[in-house]
C-alpha cells in the first residue's frame, strides 16, 4: 500500500494540464548519467505482514526484566492519559506553529510547559525543549559563553558521563576550554572546583544528584562562582525536584536536564526531551523556540512564537543555535504528566522514590559480598561496591530476570566492582527483598 | 482558553500515587530540601483530558486540514506505526541494557531494527554506512558538518570554508558555524540554482564542504549536481547532500551516484513519521566508504552467527552525537512505513509528490508570478509581488487561507524570492483536495485585485486573529505567574 490517492484517471488528466506527455517527463531534469544505479529495495507488504514482522521483532527484545538501572534514564509509570493526549492527531500530525492562528493550541501548550518546568525549577524563563539532556547541556555552555564572552567551562565529573562525552563531541571544532574536575569518594570536590575558578572560565556545570546519586546544596559554590563572574549551569532529575532543592533556590543561572522521567517512555534511547530554563537576563542568549503571549487585534490573549530573531531561520550562521525541529510532543507529554500530578503527586512520587531506595540501601547493605553502599543523602539511586565484578554479576542477574544496575567500570577505570543501582516507584517491596535475595545468590556462588 | 494553572482548585488531584509498601523513612538534611512550590495545578484527570483535547482543536494539523507547508513535507502519517513503536518490546527497554554483560541477547530485536534501516537507507541514498543517531534534520547536518571537520582535521587539511547556495535553509549555515566554519553563499542564477561560475570562483583550496539541498528549495532539480560533485572533489572539498528534499527522487536519482559524501535523511519528512508540532523527528546521515571511520559512536554491526551487536571501536569517530542510538521511537515508524511501501510504493510516492506540485503550480501560473517559471519537483515556489502591489502580500494571503481552512504555504522562503509562497502538496493528498486549495488561491488572487482592503481582516474565524508579534518580544510574557 503507498496511500496514493490518484486514479489513473487523474494522473492523465493532471498531467495534460501540466502539458507533460507522461509521468518520467516531470523527472526529465534528472539526465540519464544521474540516474540510479540500484534501488534494490524488498516489494511492499501489507499492514498485517509489517506489524507480524514487527511484533516478532519486538518480542526479540526483553521488557519483562525487573528494572534496578537509571543512570540519568528512568522507568517512572506512565498515566495512561499521559498517552491519550499525545495521541491526538491535532497534536501529533501538526507541524511547527509558525502560524500563529492555526496553532493556538499548541501554542499555549508549549507556554504552559515553559512555566511548568520554570516552576519545578525555579527559574524565570523556560524554551521550548530541546533534543535531550546532553545536547541541552552543551546549548547552556554556549549560551553561557555567549554571555560573559569567556571560553573555559569546568565540569564536575559528578556530570553524567554520556553528557560529558556529549559536549566534549560537540565543542570539539570551537575554540573552548572544557576542563574536567575529578569528584572525590563520588561527591563533588568543591575545594578543587573553586580552586580552578579563574578570569577565563566562563562557567560550571554542576549535577544534581549527581551522576552516583548523591543530592548536595551547591549554593556556597554558586556564591563564589558569582563573584568571579562565573555562571552556573545545573542539570538535574526532574522528577527529584519534586523535593529536592532547586537550581533557583541554589541560585543557579541555568537549569537543564533530560525530561524523560516525565511521562516518557524509555524506547531504546529516544525520543526524549531536553528542558532548559534560565534567569530572565539570559533569555535572548537561549537557544530554541520560545513562546510568549501576548493580544490579538481583538485584544484577546493569544500565543506566538517570540525572540525569533535569535534564530537560525533568521540569522542563519550567527543564530544562538541552529536547532529547528526540537521534541515538542515530548514536552506536551511533560506538561500533560505534571498537569495529571499536580502541586502534591509530585511531592509524593519524589517521597516515595526517596523511601524504597533507603529501604533498599538499607537491606542490601546486610547482604555478604556487598562490601559498602556509599553513603546518603541520596534521592533514588546509589552505589553499592560489591565483592565480585560488577559486570559478572549483571550477568548473572541478568539471567535471574533483573538488571541489577550499571556496572561503572563500564565508564570508569578502576571501579570495576561497583554497581549503580536505581529504585523507582514501580519497585514494589517484594520485588526489591527478592532483589537483595538473588543478589545474595550471585554474590555467594 | 484559560490556562490549565487557572483551572486549579486546591485539593484536587489528577492522578494517584501508591502507598507506600516499604518501612524506610529517609530523611533529608533541610538544607537539600525544597522551599519553594512548584506552582504546578491541582485539578482531576478529567480536567486535564477536556483542557488538552480543547487545546488540540485549536490546530490545524494533517488529519483534519490540508497542510502545503513548502520545505516540511506534511505527507499523511499512517496509523499503523503508531502502533508499531508502541509495541513493549520497543516502549519499555532501557537503552544501556545492551551494553551490559549479557543484554545484548536480550535487545536484538531494537538492534536488528537499527541495523536493518541502515541497509534500506544505504540502497535508497547509494551510500556505504549509516548512522541512526542524529536526533533531528539540523542535528544530522551538524553531524555531517562535524564528520568533514574530522575528515579534514585528519589528512591535516586546513580548510575553513563551506560553500551554501542562497537558498538554502537556515540550518546549514548555523550548523557550518558550530562544527568551526565560516560560510560563503554562493548566489543563485536566473534559472534558480547554483551559479555554477560563481561557485567555482569560490571553490579554493581553502574550502572544506559544500551543502546542497538537491532538489533545492525552490523545488528545482538542477540537471548539472553531478559535475558541480566532481568540481568540488578536485578542490579537495566534500560533498554534503541535505535531505530534506529527498522525498522528490525516490528512486529516480542517488546522492551517492551523484557524487555526493555525505547525506542526511529527515525520516520525519521523507519517510511519514508525524511532525509532532515540531518533533520529535530524526536525521539519520550517511557516508561514503572513506568517511565510515569518522561515523559516531556506537555502530550497531552484525556477527557472523547473525546476531547483532554495538561496535565502539572507531578511534577517528567524532564520537558521541547522541546519549543513545537516535530517536528510536522515530526509527521503528519509519522502518514500518519502508517496509509497506517498498520499492514501487516509494518510486510512487516520488512520482505523485511531483505530479501534485506541478499540477499545483500549471494552474496557478498567471495568478501568481512564477519567479522561475519552469517544471519543478516536489514543491513549487511562487511570488505574491504582482499581489504586493495593491497591498497584498504573502503573510495576507496565508492568513486568507486560514480562514478557508488550509494551512498555508511556507511563506518568506527561500529567502531569494521575494513575497514567497513555497507550496509542497506531497502525494498522499488527492486532487479534489488540490482542486479546492486551487480555487482558494485563484479566489485570494481576485479579491487582491478586486477587494485588496478584505485581507486586513483575515483570518476571520479563528480562535485568535493577527496577535501582536511586536508586543510579544517588547512586553515579554513567557511563563505565567498568577
Amino acid at each position: 500500500m503507498n496511500y496514493t490517492p490518484h486514479t489513473g484517471d487523474e494522473v492523465r488528466k493532471m498531467l495534460s494540464e501540466i502539458g507533460a506527455g507522461s509521468m518520467l517527463e516531470l523527472f526529465s531534469d534528472i539526465p540519464e548519467n544521474m540516474r540510479p544505479a540500484s534501488f534494490n529495495i524488498p516489494e511492499g507488504k501489507s499492514e498485517f505482514e509489517v506489524l507480524r514482522h514487527l511484533q516478532e521483532l519486538s518480542s526479540k527484545n526483553s521488557a519483562s526484566l525487573t528494572n534496578f538501572i537509571g543512570a540519568g534514564f528512568y522507568s517512572h509509570y506512565i498515566p495512561a492519559a499521559v498517552d491519550a493526549i499525545s495521541s491526538l492527531p491535532e497534536f501529533y500530525t501538526a507541524y511547527t506553529p509558525y502560524q500563529a492562528e492555526a496553532s493556538q493550541g499548541w501554542l499555549q501548550a508549549i507556554y504552559e510547559y515553559q512555566t511548568s518546568i520554570c516552576g519545578m525549577t525555579d527559574m524565570d524563563v523556560s524554551n521550548a525543549s530541546l533534543y535531550d539532556g546532553g545536547t541541552a547541556l552543551y546549548e547552556a555552555c554556549m549560551t553561557a559563553v555567549r554571555a560573559n564572552g569567556r571560553k573555559k567551562i569546568l565540569v564536575d565529573a559528578g556530570v553524567n558521563i554520556i553528557y560529558w562525552t556529549m559536549i566534549k563531541c560537540y565543542t570539539s571544532n570551537l575554540s573552548l576550554e572544557m576542563v574536567k574536575v575529578p569528584v572525590r569518594d563520588m561527591r563533588t570536590d568543591k575545594e578543587n572546583i573553586c580552586r580552578q575558578m579563574d578570569e577565563k572560565t566562563s562557567a560550571i556545570i554542576l549535577q544534581n544528584p549527581n551522576f552516583f546519586g548523591c543530592a548536595d546544596d551547591f549554593s556556597d559554590i554558586i556564591e563564589i562562582a558569582h563573584k568571579k563572574g562565573i555562571l552556573v549551569i545545573m542539570s538535574v532529575y526532574p522528577v527529584s525536584l519534586g523535593i529536592l532543592k532547586t537550581p533557583g533556590e541554589m541560585g543557579a543561572d541555568i537549569a537543564v536536564g533530560e525530561g524523560q522521567s516525565l511521562g516518557i517512555p524509555l524506547s531504546f534511547g529516544g525520543p526524549y526531551l531536553g528542558f532548559m530554563a534560565s534567569k530572565k537576563e539570559l533569555v535572548r542568549k537561549m537557544p530554541g523556540r520560545i513562546i510568549g503571549r501576548t493580544l490579538d487585534r481583538n485584544g484577546k490573549e493569544s500565543y506566538v512564537m517570540t525572540l525569533q530573531a535569535r534564530e537560525q531561520h533568521i540569522r542563519r550562521e550567527k543564530a544562538t543555535s541552529n536547532i529547528c525541529s526540537n521534541e515538542a510532543l515530548c514536552a506536551l507529554r511533560a506538561v500533560a504528566y505534571l498537569s495529571l500530578l499536580g502541586k502534591k503527586g509530585i511531592r509524593d512520587l519524589a517521597l516515595i522514590n526517596l523511601d524504597k531506595a533507603a529501604f533498599a540501601k538499607e537491606i542490601l547493605e546486610k547482604i555478604p559480598g556487598v562490601i559498602k553502599v556509599g553513603e546518603p543523602p541520596f534521592f533514588n539511586e546509589f552505589p553499592v561496591l560489591l565483592s565480585r565484578n560488577a559486570d559478572e554479576v549483571v550477568h548473572s542477574m541478568i539471567a535471574r530476570g533483573y538488571i541489577p544496575g550499571l556496572p561503572l567500570g563500564r565508564f570508569y577505570k578502576g571501579m570495576d566492582n561497583h554497581l549503580l543501582v536505581a529504585v523507582t516507584e514501580k519497585r514494589t517491596k517484594e520485588e526489591i527483598v527478592k532483589f537483595a535475595e538473588s543478589l545474595e545468590a550471585v554474590l555467594c556462588n | 482558553m484559560q490556562l490549565i494553572f487557572e483551572k486549579s482548585r486546591p485539593g484536587r488531584t489528577g492522578f494517584k500515587i501508591q502507598k507506600k509498601d516499604v518501612p524506610a523513612t529517609a530523611k533529608l538534611p533541610e538544607n537539600l530540601m525544597r522551599k519553594t512550590d512548584t506552582g504546578l495545578p491541582e485539578v482531576s484527570e478529567l480536567d486535564v483530558i477536556r483542557h488538552f483535547s480543547g487545546l488540540a482543536n485549536m490546530n490545524f494539523c494533517v488529519d483534519t486540514n490540508f497542510y502545503p507547508l513548502g520545505s516540511c513535507t506534511m505527507k499523511y502519517n499512517p496509523k499503523f506505526t503508531e502502533k508499531a513503536a508502541d509495541f513493549e518490546g520497543f516502549r519499555e527497554v532501557h537503552p544501556l541494557l545492551p551494553q551490559l554483560m549479557g543484554g545484548g541477547v536480550l535487545t536484538q530485536g531494537c538492534l536488528e531494527i537499527l541495523y536493518n534501516m541502515e541497509m534500506l537507507l544505504n540502497e535508497i541514498t547509494g551510500m556505504d554506512a549509516f548512522t541512526m543517531q542524529p536526533l533531528a534534520g539540523a542535528h544530522g547536518e551538524l553531524t555531517g558538518a562535524m564528520i568533514i571537520a574530522a575528515y579534514h582535521k585528519s589528512r591535516k587539511n586546513n580548510k575553513k570554508y563551506v560553500l551554501v547556495p542562497d537558498s538554502s535553509h537556515g540550518t546549514n549555515p548555523a550548523s557550518a558555524a558550530i562544527a568551526g566554519f565560516d560560510v560563503i553563499v554562493i548566489p543563485s542564477d536566473k534559472d534558480g540554482v547554483m551559479d555554477i561560475n560563481e561557485y567555482g570562483k569560490h571553490l579554493g583550496e581553502d574550502v572544506a564542504g559544500v551543502m546542497l539541498t538537491c532538489p533545492n528549495t525552490l523545488g528545482i532539480l538542477n540537471p548539472r549536481v553531478k559535475e558541480i560533485c566532481e568540481m568540488g572533489h578536485k578542490a579537495g572539498a566534500l560533498m554534503y547532500y541535505d535531505g530534506a528534499n529527498l522525498n522528490a527522487i525516490l528512486g529516480k536519482m542517488r546522492p551517492g551516484d551523484v557524487g555526493f559524501d555525505i547525506v542526511h535523511l529527515n525520516l520525519h519528512k521523507t519517510f511519514a513519521t508525524p511532525h509532532g508540532g515540531g518533533g520529535p523527528g530524526a536525521g539519520p546521515v550517511g557516508v561514503k566508504e572513506h568517511l565510515a571511520e569518522f561515523m559516531p559512536i556506537s555502530k550497531v554491526v552484525r556477527r557472523t552467527d547473525g546476531t547483532f551487536c554495538l561496535d565502539y571501536n572507531y578511534p577517528k569517530s567524532i564520537g558521541y552525537i547522541a546519549p543513545f542510538y537516535g530517536n528510536f521511537g522515530v526509527i521503528v515508524k519509519a522502518y514500518a512505513y519502508l517496509l509497506m511501501l517498498g520499492k514501487s510504493g516509494l518510486i510512487d510516492a516520488a512520482e505523485k509528490a511531483v505530479l501534485n506540485a506541478n499540477y499545483v503550480r500549471a494552474k496557478l501560473d498567471g495568478f501568481y508570478k512564477l519567479p522561475y517559471n519552469r517544471k519543478c519537483m516536489h514543491e513549487c515556489v511562487f511570488s505574491a509581488e504582482k499581489q504586493k502591489s495593491n497591498g497584498v502580500s504573502a503573510l495576507d494571503i496565508a492568513k486568507y487561507l486560514i480562514s478557508r481552512g488550509f494551512h498555508p504555504p511556507t511563506v518568506y522562503f527561500p529567502l531569494i524570492v521575494k513575497e514567497a509562497l513555497m507550496i509542497e502538496p506531497t502525494e498522499t493528498e488527492s486532487k479534489e483536495t488540490i482542486d479546492r486549495f486551487i480555487d482558494a488561491m485563484k479566489d485570494a488572487a481576485e479579491l487582491a485585485e478586486k477587494d485588496p482592503g478584505i485581507f486586513a481582516k483575515m483570518p476571520d474565524n479563528t480562535p485568535v486573529q493577527k496577535p501582536d508579534e511586536v508586543k510579544a518580544a517588547r512586553d515579554l510574557d513567557i511563563r505565567w505567574r498568577g
